[in-house]
This record gives structure tokens, sequence and C-alpha cells, in this order.
């Protein structure tokens, strides 16, 4: 009861006695109620982690650390490896973010520095609805419009003009990695934008004003001196979308083809670690397989947990340093 | 000479960006487009009424997914809203104790937890244990979804409640309890509110966490100790199928969903608008 702030005990202190004892206690059940639902949420967390350690015991008792750099995964053999699973999920979300970073960032500047005042919230509310659609929906729309549409003219394209680069050679046959990428980058954009608009909507105005009294055009006003000052806060909404598309699944799944290999054209199908958590965990039959996909889900819950984190602190800087530097003005 | 350079480029930037805007744009466009273009039409009396028939005929509906969503949803919000919401007052009542504080980062960590993840959870921790799938496992699933997004917005909504409003309500000699219960979270129901409407929206569309708890069924059940349908799988499992008509009933039910989730997400804006500047 440290923490109970001056105003309450302060009405207490006034009250006559016998209505303090009341008051005193309906004030701890209040409390203590409460206390056990935010309680509740530190627990989950220990569930959630000690359950999954749980699960992947047996692969990790197994294969140990060199589950994560060996690259067979043979249910019938009893062999797994989740490499081609982690480097599948990386390329997915570099690809995603190659794609999405410029365009997020361009539309959340486009927003905040040039966009008339009656259009500013009407297209802000389309992309971060793009947020709201489900991911299966996403895959539906992947697997019959995206896909063929790639096929037929992007990816060709690609490989005619790109073609001497490794990532675009091979066959096309359409769920790949780049058609996974390419649907993840949609799906991370709203992410990025939103962060990224806040941000920017909490640079000081003065920042904008000394650029153009010193005569800079309303770009370099926005480039040169609004998002430098926002760039470690654009970076968190970077990472932030980031830590979205690692953990992506079922669009990832119904388009990526789902192959356990590491090839270096992105017109391959691959894998993720959502993925193929979601196409075996059901089918499963061994222990040791399931151990070996919880094993991967812990491993995926490790790498999101490190890469939020990142970006809380990094969004959390710029937002304290916006406190700080607006007092002082 | 330099100077109209820059204008120029000054001009060009601002096109690419409005190229940007319109390329963001555009992916919500055709999706919303394809959906209506090829699911409004096969949405029909039967749809909403009927259970799937065998592989390959034509026909059918998806009652049997709409009533197992309602369940496991309905279940998840009876376990995830009392904790979710709860923890939120903590953290807004009390914002500098321990608890409030280690809780709010935790929930951040949560938040950002792939929810196939949080799948896997639900498998060992109930499906393992009872040794059957049940719609009960994706309830478990879609509630630890829940608690964090529903905490965080409920503490934020009620942080923006003036303090002038709880310092009157305890000056006038109300307890505290009664204060944050009467005064402070009545005047921010709206924003609550809002903050439910956006998770349940959001986790109705989750598919991940059900694909191995709640499964899906092609029956029409309502025992949520049984292996459950619900859209999104439907969705999944008719687009990843072979048949055109299940591809047709795929786009259909896709429309459905997306429908509740856009209806869901709108109610939620109209929840806050107007009503919420009224204390101030």
């Amino acid at each position: 009861m440290t923490t109970v702030p001056a105003a309450a005990e302060q009405s207490e202190q006034s009250s006559p006695a016998a209505r303090l004892h009341g008051f005193a206690a309906g004030d701890r059940v209040f409390r203590l109620v409460l206390s056990l639902a935010a309680l509740a949420v530190p627990v989950l967390l220990g569930f959630l982690v000690w359950e999954l350690v749980q699960g992947s015991q047996l692969a990790i008792g197994r294969y140990g650390l060199s589950f994560l750099t060996t690259s067979v995964w043979d249910p019938v053999a009893e062999q797994f490896g989740a490499l081609p699973l982690i480097f599948g999920t990386l390329v997915t979300s570099l690809i995603a973010l190659l794609i999405a970073v410029p365009l997020s960032v361009g539309v959340a500047i486009f927003l905040v520095e040039f966009a008339p005042p009656i259009i500013r919230k009407p297209i802000g509310y389309l992309v971060e609805l793009l947020a709201a659609i489900p991911s299966v929906v996403y895959g539906l729309w992947g697997i019959f419009v995206l896909i063929p549409f790639l096929r037929q003219t992007i990816f060709p394209a690609l490989r005619g003009v790109l073609g001497f680069l490794p990532f675009f050679q091979g066959t096309i046959v359409g769920p790949s990695v780049l058609a996974a990428g390419i649907i993840l980058a949609i799906m991370v954009m709203p992410y990025i934008m939103s962060v990224t608009r806040e941000v920017l909507v909490a640079v000081p105005g003065s920042q904008r004003e000394a650029a153009l009294a010193l005569g800079a055009t309303r770009w370099e006003a926005a480039w040169t001196a609004v998002v430098p000052y926002a760039r470690s806060g654009i970076v968190g909404a970077v990472i932030l979308g980031l830590g979205r598309a690692l953990g992506e699944t079922m669009a990832v799944t119904m388009l990526i083809g789902n192959n356990h290999e590491i090839s270096a054209s992105l017109f391959k199908p691959g894998y993720t670690m959502a993925a193929a958590i979601a196409n075996e965990f059901a089918e499963a039959s061994t222990a040791i397989h399931l151990s070996a996909l919880a094993y991967v889900a812990l491993s995926l819950f490790g790498v999101t947990v490190v890469v939020n984190a990142l970006a809380r602190i990094l969004i959390w800087r710029v937002s304290r340093g916006q406190t700080s530097g607006g007092a002082g003005l | 000479m330099r100077r109209r350079v820059r204008r120029w480029k000054s001009r060009v930037m601002v096109g690419v960006l409005v190229l940007c805007a319109v390329l963001a744009v555009l992916p919500l466009l055709l999706i919303l487009g394809t959906l209506i273009a090829k699911g409004a039409s096969s949405i029909n009396l039967a749809f909403f009424t009927q259970t799937p028939v065998p592989a390959g005929e034509s026909g059918g509906g998806v009652v049997h997914a709409i009533v197992g969503t309602l369940m496991i949803v309905g279940v998840a919000c009876l376990m995830g809203l009392p904790v979710g919401i709860g923890a939120g007052i903590f953290a807004s009542e009390w914002p500098a104790s321990r608890l409030a504080r280690s809780t709010r980062f935790i929930a951040d960590v949560l938040n950002g937890t792939p929810s196939i993840v949080v799948g896997v959870f639900a498998w060992t921790f109930i499906v393992a244990k009872q040794k059957h799938f049940s719609g009960f496992a994706g309830s478990v699933a879609l509630a630890v979804l829940m608690i964090p997004m529903v905490m965080r917005t409920t503490e934020e909504m009620i942080k923006l409640v003036p303090n002038s409003l709880r310092e009157a309500a305890l000056a006038l000699g109300f307890p505290r309890w009664r204060t944050s219960l009467k005064i402070v979270v009545r005047t921010c129901m709206p924003g609550i509110v809002t903050g439910v409407l956006l998770a349940v929206a959001r986790v109705a569309g989750e598919t991940a966490p059900l694909l191995f708890t709640a499964l899906g069924n092609d029956y029409l059940k309502t025992n949520i100790r049984q292996p459950l349908a619900a859209l999104p799988l439907v969705v999944y499992k008719y687009a990843t199928g072979p048949y055109d008509d299940w591809h047709r009933l795929a786009w259909a039910t896709a429309l459905v969903l997306i429908l509740v989730v856009l209806v869901l997400s709108l109610a939620s804006r109209f929840a806050t608008r107007g009503r919420f500047n009224a204390p101030r």
C-alpha cells in the first residue's frame, strides 16, 4: 500500500473513524481483486515459456543447439534440423522490409508533411485497415490473385532483367519465397506506417520552421530536418514490422510452397518457422516430431521477444526525448 | 538556377510520395474488390443455414463455422475480458507500482508474440493433457491473445480521464473503489468498449492458434469440449483444397469474415467518437 497516491490517503484521514474502517476494507478488496488480474499477465507469460520448454525438452535433449544449424528435416528417420526454416523466415522478412519500408515511410511522410488535411485521415485509415484483414484472407487472395499475377508478369520480367543474379534464376512455379515476401510486405506496411506517422507527428514544429526559414524547400525541410529528428523512432517502427513479419503464419504458409530446402533462387518454394508449425503440428504423430516443432516455436518466440523489446526501447527513447526536449522549449 | 533545380526536386519527391500513398492503398482496394466480386454471388440463405455437403458436390453452407466462431470467441471473451480489463484498471490506478510496471512490459511482450506460438502453448497446455482437440483449447489460445491487447487499451483509455474528476469524487467522500468503478471507469466506458471490440475483431480472424486446438469440424456442434469449426479455419481448408466449389465457398466465407471484422472495427470508431471528450 505504499504507492497509494496522496489524494486517497487524505480522503481517508478526513473521514470519520467508522467510515474510514469501511473504506479501507472495500479498497483493500478492490486492490486485491485487481492485483490478481494484473498478476495473471506475468503468470501467463511464465506458463507460456514453461509449456514451450517442457514441450521441446525431448528435442532440446537430443539435438541441442545443432538443431538450429543443421538442415535435414526427416520425420520418418527422426532427423530434425531447423536451418532451412530459419533461413526462409529471415529471407521472407527481409524481402518484406525491403518493399514495405520505403513505401510505408513514404506514406507516413506524405501524410504528416504534405497531404491536404481532407485526405490525411481517410488515407491513413485505409492503410491501417490493412492490419484488420485476417491473415488467412491474405492467403486466399495470394493463392488466387497475387500468385497468378506474379507468375505471368512480374516474375518473368524479373528473370529477364535481373536474371544474371542467382536470386532470379530457375523455373517459375508460383508458390515461392518471393511471393510470400511480397504478401508479408503488404501485411507489415500498416504497422510501420502508423508508428512512423506517430513519431513524425511528435517532431516539434520549430524543427520544420527553422529549415523553411533557412530557405529549404518543403521536401528538403521534411527530409533533412524532420526525418533525421525522428530517425530512431522510425528504426523502431521498422523493427516492430520485422517482429510482425517473423511470426506471420497463415498467409506465408499458403504462399511459400512449404519445402524444406535452402536455395538462392527466390522463385523456389521455401519454408518458414511459423509455416512449418502450422503445417505439420496437427499431423505430427511421433513425440520427437511434436517436440521438434515445439522447439521451433520456442526459438521463434525467443527471437520475436528480442526484436520487439528492441523496437519498444527505440520508440520509447524517441518519445522520451520528445518530452524532455519539449519541456526545454 | 540552383534554386530552380531544388524546387523541381521537391516537386518530384512529393510526386513519389503520392505514388507511395497510391501503392499503399491499392492492395486494400484490390483485396476488398476481389472478395466482393468472387464471394458475393455465393452468399445466399443456404450459405448461412446449411452445413457442408460431401466434397465434390455443390451447395452447402457454413452455419457450423459461424456457430463455432461465436462459441470459441464467446468463451475466449468470458476468460480474457475480466482479466484484461482488471489488469488495465490496476495498471492505471497504481501506475508506478512494481506489479503495474512489470505487467505493462510483459503485456507488450505478449502482444508481439506470434499467434502460432500461442497455439502451440494451448496445445501443450490443454490438448496434450486432455488427449483430444477441443473448441475450449482454441478459446484459451484466443484469450491469451486478447488479454494483453485489452489490458493496454483499457489502461490508455483510463489515463485519458482527467484527474480532477477523480479528485472531485474523492473529495465528496467516495471510497476509492467506488470512485474508480463508478466515476473513472464509467467515464471512459466507450473507450474500453472500443478496445474490446478491436480485440474481438482481431481474434475472430485468427487461424493459426486454432489449427491444432479447435481443429475444425464439418458438422454443426455446440459442445465446446469437442473439435469445433471456425470461419478462418473454413477459409483455410477450402482455399487450399482442390475443388472449385470449395474455392467458391472460401471466397464467400472470407467475405463474411471480413465484413464481421470491418463492422467491429468501424463500430469501435463510432463508440469513441464525440462522447469521449465530454467530461473535459
